[in-house]
């Protein structure tokens, strides 16, 4: 076998599946724009991606919080320089922290069940249903997914830049002896409009990523039972490396000097 | 509407392959207004393609589908809407909408349609239902809280709901126990022969198609191979309409079996 044409082909099919998810992608938000709409769709999903994913992505920028805190006094102390501990903390949550860690929060929670949700009703032909009752499956399905998606997301991580930054104050207060009114006084000198800002355009796209993978690894599924596997397991893989690319993407385009 | 002596489902052509296999070679057929008629034929013969063709969910690679004279094949967006507005469709596994109860299930295909409002909807669906035994308790209920047969039953409800020309049914008795299999057989005769519609069945449940058909035409390898009245299908001559009808392992047909 030739490893040169080996490499060709799959590069080939490399920029065939990007040009299948960038026209699937387009297609999608066309519908988006375009009536009919489906509010109570749009509803359901604003729900089960923002309103049920809150305990876990609560705990998960809580618990961060507590470990930045500890670990950035650990550094710190070596340096005299314990005084940074809260706009360290501050900072990584909004940044970085509380966007990607409910990133991939979201996309194991929900990207793999749009996956599965859309996988089967593919393999039960409810998505063909869809067709022939006069409703185009990419304007019911998809477009409320990815909207809703989009929009649920910066919520989210808006309250988990919240309960972030409590976490590190907790820790900050009753483990590491700051005083109460200092540390808060220090989270507001280092934290700008702007960290938070662009953490929530972090968190817009990381929604509608993880929306947009769920929804077209479920569409394309095929197969039965194993096929909708393959498309929950596709839906959450693709994702966190997306939303971690992505991550890069944006910091380079916000804080590049 | 069709014309005089035009049939209200005209196939002629139709191709279609899947990859190095090719499903639908060149299937001709033609469906009267106010018809029954059923395809037979073995598993993966091209039965359930050439519905989906029909129904635009698969698009041919040739050929020509005429829906009271109108060309089908190709059409998308609003066009294929207004077209899909006036068929139903029976799936084999029913294709109820898990998230949604019975009601909404029935009552879906009205509203998108933009025919009705949920409220107006919700009494045509619970005619629906009743029409195929149902009572209105059911329509409460989730799809998944019901038995086969009633699945069934309800997605045999969703397809007349809007009362459509044109229903398809993909094999209807699939699944189900021979005494359910013969109700959902009259219900089907019933609302076909209440609404006036044209009906295309698949099936290969013998019992099935002697009971819903006006007319059996036998596919075999893509092709329509024997069409003929339910009444001839014993007397057809044709060897794999033999073979098949009385379910032998020997003939022309031969399955893909190993052993």
């Amino acid at each position: 076998m030739n490893p040169l044409a080996a490499i060709g082909r799959a590069f080939l099919a490399l920029l065939e599946a990007m040009g299948r998810l960038v026209l699937f992608a387009g297609v999608a938000v066309s519908h988006i724009v375009r009536p009919p709409f489906y509010p109570r769709v749009l509803l359901r999903q604003m729900v089960d991606i923002g309103y049920y994913s809150l305990p876990v992505v609560a705990l998960t920028t809580l618990f961060s919080g507590m470990v930045l805190a500890l670990q950035s006094h650990t550094g710190f102390a070596r340096f005299s320089a314990e005084g940074a501990v809260a706009g360290v903390v501050s900072l990584a949550i909004t940044r970085e922290l509380a966007p990607v860690l409910a990133g991939l929060m979201v996309a194991g929670r929900v990207g793999a069940s749009m996956a599965a949700e859309l996988g089967t009703m593919r393999v039960t032909e409810q998505i063909d249903a869809l067709s022939t009752l006069s409703t185009d499956p990419m304007k019911y399905l998809v477009a409320p997914r990815i909207l809703a998606g989009f929009a649920m997301l910066p919520l989210l991580v808006l309250v988990g830049d919240i309960i972030g930054i409590f976490g590190g104050y907790i820790v900050g207060i009753y483990k590491l002896d700051f005083a109460p009114a200092a540390y808060i006084d220090q989270t507001w000198q280092f934290v700008e409009v702007r960290d938070v800002a662009t953490g929530l355009v972090k968190a817009a796209v990381f929604g509608f990523l993880v929306s947009l993978m769920g929804c077209y690894h479920g569409y394309r599924s095929e197969g039965g039972a194993q096929g909708v596997g393959r498309a929950a397991t596709d839906a959450v893989v693709s994702s966190a490396i997306l939303i971690l690319v992505f991550n890069y993407i944006i910091t380079e385009l916000f804080f590049a000097k | 509407m069709s014309g005089p002596g035009e049939p209200k489902i005209r196939i002629r052509g139709l191709h279609k392959a899947f990859g190095a296999k090719n499903v639908l070679r060149g299937v001709d057929l033609d469906v009267g207004a106010g018809e029954s008629v059923v395809v037979i034929g073995g598993s993966g013969t091209g039965k359930s393609v050439t519905v989906k063709c029909a129904l635009g969910l698969v698009e041919p690679d040739s050929g020509s589908i005429l829906i009271d004279g109108v060309e089908s094949v190709g059409l998308k967006g609003a066009a294929r809407e207004a077209v899909n507005a006036r068929m139903g469709m029976l799936f084999q596994g029913g294709a109820l909408f898990d998230s949604l109860s019975v009601w909404e299930n029935v009552a879906f295909g009205l509203v998108a349609a933009g025919q009705k409002t949920r409220g107006e909807a919700k009494p045509v669906a619970l005619d629906s239902l009743a029409q195929v035994g149902l009572g209105p308790e059911v329509g409460e209920l989730m799809p998944a809280e019901l038995s086969g047969g009633m699945q069934k039953r309800v997605a045999l409800a969703r397809a007349i709901a809007a009362r459509p020309d044109i229903i398809f049914f993909d094999e209807p008795t699939t699944g189900l126990d021979p005494i359910m299999a013969d109700v959902i057989n009259d219900l089907i005769v019933e609302c076909v022969r209440e609404l006036g519609a044209t009906a295309l069945s698949i099936t290969h449940d013998m019992a099935s198609a002697r009971k819903i058909a006006d007319r059996i035409a036998m596919l075999h390898e893509g092709r329509i191979v024997w069409s003929g009245p339910v009444s001839e299908i014993d007397g057809s001559g044709d060897p794999h309409v033999d073979q098949f009808i009385h379910g032998r392992a020997t003939g022309p047909i031969r399955m893909a079996v190993r052993r």
